[in-house]
């Protein structure tokens, strides 16, 4: 890669939009945690509180996350294969299809006309342009999916019989994952929501409409994920100073990852009177072998981990952990990651055991559990990512790395001090996607020192987005001399990978098993209701 | 037909699969580490499943539609259809209506340690209900009857309380229960149910 400026430009325009979203979106959740305590009587507005959080989680949810693994993706593909983007004029216009559609739906949701939040919900309806922005926005990020499974068929025509570099292999099943999952969200929009917005149908089925949404719900959680573990498996060993435990097992680990997390969403149904039991059941046990790549990357990056910390002069059982390059962001960034993994992927078993669901359905347990998942392990992993890309996409050093470091540490701590209450706030009953708490009821005095603390986590919380927004503000428009010539480096395996069979080299066969599974598990549940003719509910405003 | 040509394709694929399979080097270590995360696996699945098919447990999930729209004309949810009943059998079914921004009726009474059976509906737009510290925990979508059974084991006064976004006064969605022990409840009388009466 001798010039690579117009694809380094591309990732960082990617990125940049990405992150502005971001520190837009913490802004509001400081203000909802604020708000929604009810210590400050002045901010009570349930009108402001309900455009804020459907901003906020259109934000976060979809604008970070489209944007980040779009720009780290399209700069993996180019430095993993060796070869220049694929159409780059064609990624450019996905580019700012995405941004249209981030800025058509940005003015309904700040007016306080989409206050639907980032999950619909009908037979309530947002204006028209919310869910027509929603859809070019999805529309940008197929167009980034088409280069990057393009890019990996023009790689392996020219090289034929060899090893696809694992992180591309991540980075194409992350695309393929992406296009079967938001296949679900899509035909709601398309088919249910715009018609309804429009006035062109005077009802909806809000049974179809969840159900299809369900579809989206579990997979786009991994395709979130899907980059935090490619950085556990292609950056952390050599940043640590070691190696990649086994190249073949984690490529496993993400095909279970894509193939498992399609057929499973129900999960997020297990509540709802339109689906029966027993494809709740069926959909219940998918959602446990998800968990399987998981417990295997988690060994994988510890096994990475201890080789490293041995090499650098470890000695018995766990002298390896002090040897560990903690000043290192990403070594850091995926301990700290870990940590919350451990955690959010207990609770995440606990809603996910079936009948159990019930006492934590839609209680803060929920917005606790994902703040801790996403939030946590995976945008941790995002700094991570961006603190190793950003002096290679500017050829400048980091501004600083001890304010990085303070940084990572600092979100660990916030997200700890923010979700241990909200978790507790669940199982002590309290609803989430509520503006304030005005029950008439004893229970409700036992919430009050909990929603302090979390006050205090989301001050910290913002307060490290801040200092990471600034480091790499300062990291590009600081005047230095310095050039940075670094170059990404991905991990080498313990074994070297000489072939591989076919299956672990190439998408096609798991495109295939995804359809076959998808028919089973969605096919007689969307089928249903066309037989069943639930009467339509009409529209209504919020 | 000509099955058998399929089936011994289908047959070399397969062995073709599973000897490409054992060839990938897995570490021994690793290994054992799956094999326990399947364990793991296996008996959380287990355990949920035989509860679903031998002890009922399963989440709500009997498919029954419901015209939300024209509630009013329907008989069973009609207004003096709606809380406690108690049928011949001795069997309680409790019907309940949500709507923006309230569960009607506003209050009900009902024994502990007794069978119940919730029939739920919305009247407008997508509501849920919680009581906190129970399972009573169900979805109520328009179109849809939620009906779920469950037993109370503790006596006390608890608030019913919707848990899914309804518009902006979702905050205001609530009512109460009293769960009374079983020897101080008394059956509703058939008619009228009363509405608000304990809401001060």
């Amino acid at each position: 890669m001798t010039n690579d400026a117009a694809e380094r430009k591309l990732a960082l325009s990617h990125l940049w939009v990405a992150f502005i979203a971001f520190i837009l979106a913490c802004f509001m959740g400081e203000y909802q945690v604020l708000e929604r305590s009810g210590f400050i009587s002045a901010m009570d507005s349930p009108t402001v509180y309900f455009a804020s959080v459907s901003t906020h989680g259109v934000l976060m949810a979809f604008v970070l996350t489209s944007f980040f693994i779009m720009g780290s993706g399209y700069y993996i593909a180019v430095t993993s294969l060796k070869q220049a983007v694929w159409n780059r004029t064609l990624a450019w216009g996905g580019f700012w299809l995405a941004v249209a559609g981030t800025v058509i739906a940005a003015v309904p949701l700040l007016t306080g006309r989409a206050s639907v939040l980032y999950t619909f919900y009908p037979p309530i309806v947002a204006h028209a342009a919310f869910y027509i922005g929603a859809t070019l926005l999805v529309a940008g990020s197929w167009v980034w999916c088409a280069i990057m499974l393009l890019m990996l068929r023009q790689w392996k025509m020219a090289h034929p019989g060899q090893v696809v570099p694992l992180a591309m292999f991540a980075t194409a099943m992350n695309a393929l994952l992406w296009l079967w999952a938001s296949a679900g969200v899509a035909l709601e929009i398309l088919f249910q929501l715009i018609p309804l917005s429009l006035g062109w149908t005077d009802t909806i089925d809000p049974g179809l409409a969840r159900t299809l949404f369900a579809w989206t719900l579990h997979p786009i959680v991994y395709f979130w994920l899907i980059p935090a573990y490619t950085a556990f498996y292609v950056f952390l060993p050599k940043q640590a100073g070691g190696y990649l435990f086994s190249d073949e097992m984690a490529r496993l680990a993400f095909i279970v990852l894509a193939v498992f997390a399609l057929p499973i969403g129900f999960h997020h149904l297990y509540m709802d009177p339109e689906q029966a039991s027993g494809w709740k059941l069926l959909h219940g046990v998918g959602t446990f072998v998800v968990a399987l790549p998981t417990l295997v990357t988690g060994f994988a990056v510890l096994a990475s981990l201890e080789i490293a910390g041995n090499l650098r002069g470890g000695k018995g059982l766990f002298g390896w952990i002090g040897c560990l390059p903690w000043t290192n962001t990403m070594v850091l960034s995926v301990i700290l990651s870990l940590l919350m993994l451990i955690f959010g992927g207990f609770g995440g078993i606990v809603n996910a055991s079936y009948a159990m669901n019930a006492m934590v359905h839609n209680t803060a347990w929920v917005p606790g559990h994902f703040h801790l998942i996403f939030a946590g392990t995976t945008v941790i992993m995002y700094f991570a990512i961006a603190y190793y890309f950003w002096p290679m996409l500017v050829k400048k050093p980091l501004y600083s790395n001890a304010l990085a470091l303070l940084q990572l540490w600092l979100w660990f701590i916030g997200m700890s001090i923010l979700t241990t209450p909200w978790h507790v706030l669940g199982l002590l009953g309290q609803p989430r996607r509520v503006s304030g708490v005005v029950y008439n009821n004893l229970l409700t005095l036992s919430w009050k020192p909990y929603e302090l603390m979390m006050i205090l986590g989301g001050l910290i919380l913002l307060g490290s987005a801040c200092l990471f927004i600034y480091n790499l503000a300062k990291t590009q428009l600081h005047p230095t001399q310095e050039v940075f010539a670094g170059e990404i480096e991905y991990a080498e395996p313990m074994h070297a990978v000489a072939s591989l069979p076919e299956w672990l080299n190439d998408i096609t066969l798991w495109n295939k098993v995804i359809a076959v599974l998808m028919a089973i598990s969605f096919g007689y549940p969307i089928l249903q209701f066309f037989f069943i003719h639930a009467p339509g509910a009409s529209p209504w405003g919020f | 037909m000509q099955l058998e040509p399929l089936k011994q394709k289908c047959m070399q694929h397969l062995r073709e699969f599973y000897a490409q399979w054992r060839a990938i080097p897995i570490d021994k270590l690793e290994q054992k580490w799956i094999t326990i995360s399947l364990i793991v696996i296996g008996l959380f699945v287990g355990i949920i499943t035989v509860d679903a098919l031998f002890h009922s447990v399963n989440p709500p999930g009997k498919i029954e539609t419901v015209d939300s729209a024209s509630l009013h004309l329907n008989e069973e949810f009609a207004e003096e259809n709606l809380g406690v009943q108690v049928d011949a059998k001795g069997d309680i079914t409790i019907r309940m209506v949500a709507g923006r921004y309230s569960f009607f009726p506003k209050h009900i009474t009902v024994p502990a340690e007794t069978r119940l059976t919730f029939r739920w509906v919305s009247m407008d737009v997508l509501h849920g209900v919680h009581i906190p510290m129970t399972n009573m925990s169900t979805m109520i979508v328009p179109g849809y009857v939620a009906e779920i059974t469950t037993t109370f084991p503790k006596p006390g006064e608890y608030p019913m309380l919707c848990n899914e976004y309804c518009g902006l006064g979702h905050n205001h969605m609530w009512s109460n229960i009293s769960v009374l022990a079983r020897e101080d409840w008394v059956a509703p009388a058939r008619l009228p149910v009363e509405g608000a009466a304990n809401d001060k």
